[in-house]
């Protein structure tokens, strides 16, 4: 799967490694400032205030 | 052939997998951290910078005197600072307005309708026990007696904690001007404080109550439980 990846990104040789760095890096962001917060709600430990 | 190749997916699959899991640990127990300190280091400034224009006047009612509305506060701003000696001289959160899942992660939250800093009835403050720069994960360790003071604009409310409790979540009561008293007028000005508990488990809350017991204005420099002991 990665390796069919790593192929197909765009770049020669020298340029491929830093876009799949920068792939990687915006992925991460995605997952830190999108997908996580709104994974968190249904998380009991967000749980801190009255009502059931 | 095939099967090496599905293998292989799979493996990677299953590694990407864990990888997310770690990530997400990463996140909770240390990236949240982060947002919320920044949040509240904003929260401080904007608090400061509000603090220092003068406070509206109240004009001198001519009707009989009945108690001035609260002022109304956006959800998610500041509405005081918390100190707590036995936390630490450091230990001072931004209460924001409100206790939706946005107002929480940037601090502890003030549950609209509840009493404001200082007046009567019951000032009912909710805050994360981990995540989010964890403000209430030290609450299990207030006594009896320890102070709890509210910092606002003009003044320090000096609250002492009277007892706490562990109660499930459907404990509205705990909220309530009178804390489970329903429909009772309350005389007193008291303070609540909510988090989860045990950590990490939304199976239970721990409960922290105080009464005001002194007012000062901040002209008159810190109040008695915030001086240098």
């Amino acid at each position: 799967m990665y390796a069919w990846l790593y192929r197909h990104l765009p770049g020669s040789g020298r340029v491929r490694p830093l876009v799949a760095a920068l792939l990687l890096l915006g992925v991460v962001a995605l997952l830190m400032f999108v997908v996580f917060p709104a994974v968190e709600t249904v998380l009991p430990n967000g749980q801190v205030t009255m009502g059931s | 052939m095939w099967v090496g190749r599905f293998g292989r997916g799979l493996s990677e699959l299953l590694m990407t997998a864990g990888v997310l899991v770690v990530l997400f640990l990463v996140y909770q127990l240390w990236v949240t951290d982060l947002f919320a300190a920044r949040t509240q280091d904003r929260l401080h400034h904007e608090l400061e910078q509000s603090w220092s224009r003068p406070a509206p006047r109240v004009p001198v009612p001519s009707a009989p005197r009945t108690a001035p509305p609260p002022p109304v506060v956006p959800l998610g701003d500041g509405v005081a600072i918390l100190r707590v000696p036995r936390l630490g001289r450091d230990y001072a959160p931004v209460v924001v307005q409100g206790v939706s899942a946005a107002d929480l992660r940037r601090g502890p939250g003030h549950i609209p309708g509840t009493a404001m800093p200082g007046q009567v009835g019951n000032f009912v403050v909710s805050g994360h026990r981990t995540t989010y720069g964890k403000p209430f994960n030290r609450m299990d360790e207030l006594k009896p007696g320890d102070a709890i003071v509210v910092e606002v604009q003009d003044r320090y409310y000096t609250y002492r904690v009277s007892g706490s409790e562990v109660v499930t979540p459907n404990r509205v009561d705990v909220t309530y001007p009178v804390p489970k008293h329903a429909g009772e007028v309350p005389t007193k000005s008291l303070i609540t404080l909510t988090t989860c508990h045990p950590e990490y488990s939304a199976s239970h809350r721990l409960i922290v109550y105080g009464e005001l017991v002194d007012t000062t204005a901040k002209s008159a420099g810190p109040p008695p439980a915030l001086a240098v002991g």
